[in-house]
């Protein structure tokens, strides 16, 4: 799986953080997405199409 | 499976079905002609010309049809019968499935005599947002009536395009019912030092018009505020019209269990849902970006078999000028407030809202990570969706 992240949409809201908190982090200063793990084991995979799905502003992009 | 209102609870509901491993038919049934959109961006980059309407899709074409799904697209549904789970369109379309989800969404309030009068808009579709734009590059004067989330967005995106802007409601500071005194005096210092003309604590009480167009905005007391283009921003309705004789129990709001379930076989999502928070303990019914998300995932898993309740920790942001506002949790305008984190004066700071000593709300301006972290804080958290934070 190959995750990638549009910091330019993000709202920080941090949905993706909770989804799957191995992947995915904010940045302190604003709350920007910050992408920790492109390329998340198969274990994850689950956890990060939830995250995806729940993004509010459709920032994670996941190809299978 | 059938969904009324294909907006994004009604298209999460049907991803998640087929994510769950939903094989069977699915439909969409939606009102408006397009393709499902997006609203937050409606208010904000749309309205300010920041991003093209092509932005707004929720979907990409070919995620769409990979959905396996049937869309009808521009036919309202009128009735639904519930015993047989049939809906009845506008158009003729007698439409039956195993499993309904209502998701119609609200439909905004408006002002007695606004209906007809050129230059008074309200904001909830992409036409809606489309024709205001339109508008405000060839006004002058806007009045915008209503102080929530809604008008106080388009009264700060409509600073930015230069024109003058008077923001009347009934509150002492925009969205005080939502944020409490002292986060919503933040707000209004800001949108005064932006130019916004605030009325705090005024009843309109209707329009005056020429020939046709509105001139202005009748204050309780006698004044008129003049304007070239006034937004009717007074929140809306559940749309459930439809369902007036489906013999469902319908109080502001769709009534559903903690499942999120009407009736055997029909549940809502979104703006349209009034269900029972089991770790509140009490029916609510939200309208942000987030719970249809959530809600929708929710009701997916319940249909497949779940059988869990749905209790969500609220939260939404909204942006006004350099403000990032998230709100997680029940902030209420009577709680205790004391800033936990970062400095009011530097406009970044974190607010806790306490009720009998313990944290029940939290919003952050400006730390957007700070006050999520803060989610684990509040009452009840634990007990609520998968004890996360
Ligand atoms: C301008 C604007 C800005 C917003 N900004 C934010 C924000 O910053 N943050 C946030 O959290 N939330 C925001 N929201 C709220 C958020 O957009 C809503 O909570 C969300 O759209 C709710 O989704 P929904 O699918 O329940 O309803 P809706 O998006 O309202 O969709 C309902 C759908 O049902 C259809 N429908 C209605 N009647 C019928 C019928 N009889 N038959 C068939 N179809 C029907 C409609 O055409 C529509 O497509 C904003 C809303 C607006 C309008
Ligand atoms: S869920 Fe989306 S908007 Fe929220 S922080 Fe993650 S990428 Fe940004």
């Amino acid at each position: 799986m190959k995750v990638t992240v549009d910091q330019d949409r993000c709202v920080a809201s941090g949905q993706c953080v909770t989804a799957a908190m191995a992947v995915f982090d904010q940045r302190d200063e604003d709350g920007v997405v910050v992408l920790l793990d492109p390329n998340p084991s198969a274990e994850l995979a689950e956890d990060v199409r939830n995250a995806a799905a729940l993004c509010p502003v459709m920032a994670i992009m996941v190809e299978e | 499976m059938l969904v009324v209102g294909a907006s994004v609870g009604g298209l999460t509901t049907a991803e998640s079905l087929r994510r769950r491993g939903f094989t069977g038919r699915l439909t969409l049934l939606d009102a408006e002609p397009r393709q499902p959109y997006d609203r937050p961006p409606l208010s904000k980059q749309v309205l300010a010309g920041v991003w093209p309407p092509e932005r707004v899709p929720l979907r990409q074409p070919e995620t769409l049809s990979a959905l396996d799904a049937e869309f009808l697209l521009g036919d309202p549904a009128a009735g639904l019968d519930v015993a047989e789970r049939t809906v009845h369109t506008v158009g003729g379309r007698v439409l039956t499935a195993d499993v309904v989800v209502v998701a119609t969404g609200l439909r905004p309030r408006t002002l007695p005599g606004q209906a007809g009068l050129a230059g008074v808009h309200v904001l909830r579709t992409l036409d809606d947002a489309m024709a205001l734009r339109a508008d405000l590059l060839r006004c002058a004067r806007l009045v915008v009536v209503g102080d929530g989330v809604l008008g106080a967005e388009i009264a700060a995106s409509a600073r930015g395009m230069g024109v003058e802007v008077t923001m009347v409601g009934p509150q002492p500071a925009p969205l005080t019912s939502r944020f409490g005194p002292l986060v919503a005096g933040v707000l209004a210092e800001l949108h005064t030092e932006r130019g916004v003309d605030l009325r705090p604590g005024a009843a309109v009480t209707g329009l005056t018009e020429r020939h046709g167009r509105v001139t202005g905005v009748c204050l309780e007391g006698g004044e008129v505020l003049p304007a070239d283009v006034v937004v009717v921003a007074l929140g809306g309705e559940p749309v459930t019209d439809w369902l007036a004789h489906s013999g469902l129990d319908v109080d502001d709001g769709l009534i559903c269990d903690s499942r999120c379930r009407a009736a055997e076989g029909i549940y809502a999502v979104g703006d349209v849902a009034r269900w029972h928070h089991e770790a509140l303990g009490v029916a609510v019914r939200w309208e942000n970006r987030t719970n249809a998300v959530e809600q929708a995932v929710a009701v997916a898993g319940d249909i497949l078999g779940d059988d869990q309740p749905y209790t969500p920790v609220s939260y939404f942001w909204t942006d006004q000028f350099d403000a990032r506002i998230h709100v997680h949790g029940e902030t209420s305008p009577t709680a205790e407030v004391s800033i936990v984190e970062g400095d009011v004066a530097e406009r970044r700071f974190v607010a806790a809202h306490r009720r009998d000593g313990g944290v029940i709300g939290v919003v952050g301006w400006n730390m957007p990570k700070q006050a999520r972290l803060r989610r684990r804080e509040l009452v009840g958290a634990s007990v609520l969706v998968g004890g996360k934070s």
